[in-house]
């Protein structure tokens, strides 16, 4: 390859740059470290007046909440409740489905399948999530949520506790959390199932031999010796896909209602942590406003830290080798 | 109890007893099997999404979408030039703020693999990626809008790099310890400086894979949505190139009305796809349809023809 003339130049002048050199590299991870260390900061400081005028009572659980930025009255419950009910109800319908695939991925299929449908897995984790908020919309609330709403509640209504998480009516639209829910498990699928696929590939063959050789059939193999082996990987893979659902934000906005009514059934719309976020703080007018979305993208900054930081502890005790390379 | 030994119909011998077998068998095939059809059932949605986007976005997709700015509501036609031109500028500027320190970073962690920092590094770009993108649109107000005083495509480029920053880290990182270490070994050995082989000989041989690593990450930004919503924030009015244009031509000097551009809040292909979306005109929501066709290509495009890549040269380098 040709150099410019220039460039020749600047290397000989820099021939013993060895210092500066490991200076930019220094310079470079102080500011990848910073930034972690940056996020806390400023949002804690840009918090400060929510924090000061509500305390813990932000966080208190209540059905009749206020969030009102003319009287300035705010509590988080609302939020708090729907992010965390969708993300957990997505994993319930998620984690299994993600485990069937990544064992027929990483054990049943043959080689000219197993690349191809582990492709599509990840694409379903690159589609931009707006698409999905589209489609979902235009598409999957008529077609599926509706329906499946109305079925759901004729079936629990009745029943002493669950009955409450499926009070209907459905809204005809289809916007409610079981919107975000669904869509939620569609979208942390990929996730679940790349990681736990990896960490399944990552245990290594004398297990599965071993095994076999006892007389155990391939799917006592991998449920009585592999998912035991891999358990804390997989685990970490969950957590990772508890911590993309807690933090998706536009697709979720754009199905689940966006409404503040008191209801904890799954069947209502809802309003999540980061709906409330991307729906309010552009347009948020009083200084309280605006600290106090920011004190909700704060708690939900701690929540997937916490999550986020199990999660790879979890995964790098198990699958070290295996991962390098995989983005969850 | 005995146990019966018998031969089967295909001549292997048959061990404990028949109906204990054949449960085991039966549940075996049973769960596996069903693992089959979830894979299955899980790609329903990515066939559904991809067929339905194409069928919908398709009709609406013609030359003048992508060389016109929007009309007016009740005007034929119209496209969303400013929305392209905002994706570019916006994916530009988060490659510039984010290649350099991720690249480097990288190379420190590959360079010094059992180095405290380079742990903390590994740590931090884990925990960074799983920051929600939105948190990190709030993060990007606080520090670059509220200062400034405005929302710009500067601060959009600033919230895509750091949601870029972790891919470019782990890829740099992970293409290095690739790289053979008789090639390094051989670099320094003639007498070349330790950031000299870095430049010359490392990065280059891993060049393939760092490219194949960046578009990846580009394309993951420039579909990103959330953190936009209050950084680049919108601006259907903005004629990128115009603006440009005519500064130059009215005798601005060309880095200065490039600047003034960074100044602007911008659109972007999702924040434009979100509000069109949200709006009760028919119009709009089938050029949302078609905004979504173009988003997705990119996205699927630069994911597919990476991957092949990948696969290209692996099978090359083995072969």
């Amino acid at each position: 390859m040709q150099r410019p003339a220039w460039l020749n130049q600047l290397n000989h002048l820099l021939d013993h740059g060895d210092r500066p050199w490991r200076g930019l590299l220094l310079a470079s991870v102080a500011l990848v470290l910073l930034l972690l260390i940056g996020f806390a900061i400023l949002l804690w400081t840009t918090s400060a007046d929510s924090r000061q005028a509500f305390g813990w009572a932000f966080l208190r659980p209540t059905l009749d909440a206020s969030w009102n930025a003319v009287s300035g009255e705010f509590d988080a419950w609302p939020f708090i409740y729907g992010t965390l009910i969708t993300s957990f109800a997505a994993l319930i319908l998620a984690v299994p489905m993600s485990l069937g695939v990544a064992v027929f991925l990483a054990e049943l299929a043959p080689n000219w399948l197993r690349i191809p449908l582990g492709w599509m897995v990840e694409l379903l984790a690159a589609i931009p999530s707006v698409i999905y908020g589209l489609w979902g919309i235009f598409v999957f609330l008529p077609l599926v949520v509706a329906p499946v709403g109305g079925f759901l509640n004729q079936a629990f209504n009745g029943l002493p506790v669950i009955g409450a998480l499926f009070a209907g009516p459905v809204p005809q639209s289809g916007s409610s959390r079981l919107a975000a829910t669904l869509i939620l498990a569609i979208m942390v699928l990929p996730t679940i199932a790349a990681v736990s696929r990896d960490v399944f590939r990552a245990i290594p063959g004398s297990q599965r031999e071993a095994a076999l050789a006892l007389g155990a059939t391939q799917w006592e193999m991998i449920f009585q010796v592999l998912i035991p082996y891999g358990m804390s990987g997989i685990l970490g893979a969950v957590i990772l896909g508890l911590g993309r659902a807690l933090g998706e934000t536009m697709a979720v906005t754009m199905v689940i209602g966006n409404s503040l009514e008191g209801s904890a059934s799954l069947l209502r719309p809802g309003y999540t942590m980061s709906s409330v976020i991307a729906n309010e703080f552009a347009e948020a007018v009083t200084k309280l406003h605006t600290s106090a979305l920011i004190e909700i993208g704060l708690i939900l900054f701690v929540l997937t830290l916490i999550l986020n930081a199990i999660a790879r502890l979890l995964v790098w005790r198990v699958a070290n080798p295996a991962l390098q390379g995989k983005r969850a | 109890m005995t146990t019966r030994v018998s031969i089967g119909d295909r001549g292997r011998p048959r061990i404990r007893s028949e109906s204990g077998h054949i449960r085991r068998r039966m549940v075996n095939a049973l769960v596996l099997g069903m693992t089959g059809v979830m894979t299955l059932v899980a790609l329903i949605p990515l066939f559904w999404i991809i067929g339905y986007v194409v069928y919908r976005g398709g009709r609406y997709i013609n030359l003048d979408f992508f060389l016109h700015m929007p009309t007016p509501l009740g005007v034929a036609g119209g496209g969303v030039l400013h929305a392209i031109q905002g994706t570019i500028i916006l994916t530009v500027l988060s490659a510039i703020f984010a290649m350099p320190p991720g690249v480097l970073a990288g190379v420190f962690a590959s360079r010094n693999p059992q180095h405290p920092l380079s742990v903390a590094v590994r740590f931090s770009t884990d925990v960074l990626s799983g920051v929600p993108s939105i948190v990190v649109g709030l993060f990007v107000y606080a520090l670059v809008v509220k200062q400034q005083g405005h929302f710009s495509a500067l601060a959009g480029g600033v919230a895509l790099a750091i949601l870029m920053l972790p891919i470019i880290i782990r890829t740099t990182e992970e293409m290095i310890n690739l790289v053979p270490k008789t090639l390094r070994e051989g670099s320094l050995a003639l007498g070349a400086s330790e950031w000299k082989t870095t430049m010359s000989v490392v990065l280059p041989a891993a060049a393939n894979g760092l490219i194949t690593g960046f578009l990846l990450g580009l394309a993951r930004a420039s579909g990103e949505t959330a953190p936009l919503l209050f950084t680049a924030l919108g601006n259907e009015r903005l004629d990128a190139w115009r603006m440009v244009s005519s500064g130059i031509a009215a005798g601005q000097n060309p880095i200065s009305a490039i600047i003034r551009l960074v100044e602007q809040p911008v659109d972007s292909l999702p924040l434009t796809l979100f509000k069109y979306s949200q709006q009760p005109y028919p119009e709009r929501i089938d050029q949302a349809w078609a905004v979504a066709l173009v988003l997705m290509i990119l996205v699927l495009l630069v994911n597919i023809v990476s991957r092949l890549w990948v696969e290209y040269r692996s099978a090359k380098l083995q072969g």
